[in-house]
């Protein structure tokens, strides 16, 4: 009985959670249009969002391709397919892979940063401070930050994607002796708009959703200086978990367009 | 608006005036936790109000309503003649420009600059007034809080008398007509805090402002007030001058003074 309570509240707060953040993305999109527009801040955002993660995602994106392909090609060695490796690998890396864990690791890294930044903002009164002053705080600091991240997060996809196949054809030129030349044209020769526009468009989303996310959890974090690191982890984790929903619906409507 | 400082007989003398703030039957409940429950208040042109309560009986809570960061439950408030549940948020912008509101931490923003912070809402203002006499504006106020050096620091090389005049001056800057000052000395010693009430008092000679101030620092509600009211259990308890307060029998309001 007791436990009975316990779930129904706890399904009742991740609705009341979806609910809030859904007004929250409403009020982005309600003051995204309306003048006075922060660009400078806009541009200070895409720069911390977009410069400051190009190394982590370059490592990742590296070693993703690396990895990706030192366990694919002995199957398909066995099955005798070796030269399908670049076309396998670089429609897995570019169509999923790449999208998903470029994005996993901006949320744990963008994300979590908003979440921190904004909460501690919160909880230091500095949010308030720009209320009572007769500005707008959700304009400067939440409609800048979730803008800079829709639109460097396909820009981050991209570079991991492009340094991933680098890694991939390293591999093949060392194990199967394919030539850098040979890999490339085998890869763009296999990837059709198909492959690349949905993925792409998803990138978008993955931005908006991390975006969202760690500037809600920021915003509305509760007081204290545990309030904020329940804000930054939550962003993490709400973030991931979206992330996925998102690449499900994703992959789903792909399908249909695919099949018409 | 030029008006000079009037002590409590001279108003009562003037007869009726319309109070730049006023609060009527305020009520502000946390769940369950009523704070403020019934508070009255009016604050009128060239008066200096200081509001004293123990620490956690909503002081913060009632100078939040009056600038709307709180939304009351019940009652009426005024401010510079709006009744602010009606308003809409463009005027609330507005009026908040009128209304100076200094926060008990400072609340300055750290990851900006100190003229940046300054600079902050006067660049998002509807009428811009241009970069040069924004820059004159910015020099001005921090020169009356006698830290013109410190234009180009981070907030974290601050101490916290500094970051207090700096969150000072940038309330300063908009030109308010009152101000709102939520425990100007706290965390402050004594000799700092000395400082900040002369700085207080000086610019409401300069810039002639009203203010409601809520301390706890007996001194400095001596010092600065033209009248005191006494927060009790959420409502406004007792109110005088401070000389009045101190000779009361009263045993609740007595205590505020041992
Ligand atoms: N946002 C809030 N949510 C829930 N409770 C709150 C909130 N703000 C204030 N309270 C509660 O209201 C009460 C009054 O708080 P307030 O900050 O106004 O006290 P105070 O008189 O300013 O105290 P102090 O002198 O310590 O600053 C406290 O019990 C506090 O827990
Ligand atoms: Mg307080």
């Amino acid at each position: 009985m007791k436990q009975e309570v316990a779930y129904w509240r706890s399904t009742r707060n991740v609705f009341r959670e979806i609910g809030e953040v859904s007004l929250f993305a409403g009020r982005f999109f309600r003051e995204v249009w309306r003048p006075p527009y922060e660009f400078r801040e806009f541009v200070r955002q895409s720069y911390l969002i977009g410069y400051q993660s190009l190394p982590l995602v370059g490592v990742t994106g590296f070693i993703m391709g690396l990895v990706l392909t030192l366990q694919t090609r002995p199957t398909m060695v066995n099955f005798g397919a070796e030269g399908l490796m670049p076309s396998m690998v670089g429609i897995a890396i570019i169509r999923e892979i790449g999208p998903v864990i470029t994005a996993l690791i901006c949320a744990g890294k963008i994300g979590s940063g908003m979440g921190a930044e904004l909460g501690s903002m919160k909880v230091t009164e500095q949010i308030a401070a720009m209320e009572v002053s007769g500005t707008n705080p959700f304009k400067y600091l939440v409609v800048t930050r979730i803008l800079a991240s829709v639109v460097m997060l396909p820009l981050l996809v991209i570079i991991a994607d492009s340094i991933g196949l680098v890694g991939s054809s390293l591999v093949e030129y060392v194990k199967g002796d394919v030539s850098f030349r040979l890999y490339f044209t085998k890869v763009f020769d296999s990837l059709q708009f198909g492959d690349l526009l949905p993925a792409t468009i998803k990138s978008f989303f993955f931005g908006f959703a991390i975006g969202l996310v760690g500037c809600y959890k920021g915003y509305h974090s509760r007081k204290g200086t545990a309030g904020v690191g329940r804000a930054a982890n939550a962003a993490v984790v709400v973030t991931s978990m979206l992330l996925f929903i998102i690449d499900f619906i994703a992959v789903l409507v792909a399908d249909i367009f695919y099949k018409l | 608006m030029n008006a000079p400082m009037q002590t409590v007989e001279e108003r009562r003398k003037r007869g009726p005036q319309t109070p730049l703030i006023r609060l009527r039957d305020i009520h502000k409940a946390f769940g369950d936790h009523q704070v403020i429950r019934g508070f009255d208040l009016e604050l009128y042109e060239g008066e200096n109000v200081v509001i004293i309560g123990k620490s956690g009986s909503g002081k913060s809570v009632l100078l939040k309503c009056i600038v709307r960061l709180l939304q009351a439950d019940k009652g009426q408030i005024e401010v510079l003649g709006h009744n602010l549940e009606a308003i809409d948020q463009y005027s609330l912008d507005q009026l908040r420009v009128d209304v100076g509101f200094l926060f008990q931490g400072s609340a300055l923003y750290d990851s900006m600059t100190v003229r940046e912070n300054l600079e902050f809402p006067l660049r998002r203002h509807p009428e811009r007034m241009g970069e040069e006499a924004e820059e004159k504006l910015i020099r001005e106020a921090l020169d009356s809080v006698g830290l013109g050096s410190a234009i180009d620091l981070m907030p974290e090389e601050l101490s916290g008398g500094m970051k207090r005049r700096i969150a000072l001056a940038r309330t300063l800057i908009l030109k308010p007509k009152v101000i709102l000052y939520d425990e100007p000395t706290s965390g402050l010693d004594p000799i700092t805090s000395k400082e900040i009430i002369q700085l207080i008092m000086d610019i409401q000679e300069k810039y002639n402002t009203a203010a409601l101030i809520i301390t706890h620092d007996m001194d400095c509600a001596r010092v600065i007030s033209n009248r005191v009211v006494i927060l009790v259990e959420g409502t406004n308890y007792a109110e005088g001058t401070y000389e009045e307060l101190y000779r009361s029998e009263d045993p609740k309001v007595q205590a505020f003074f041992k």
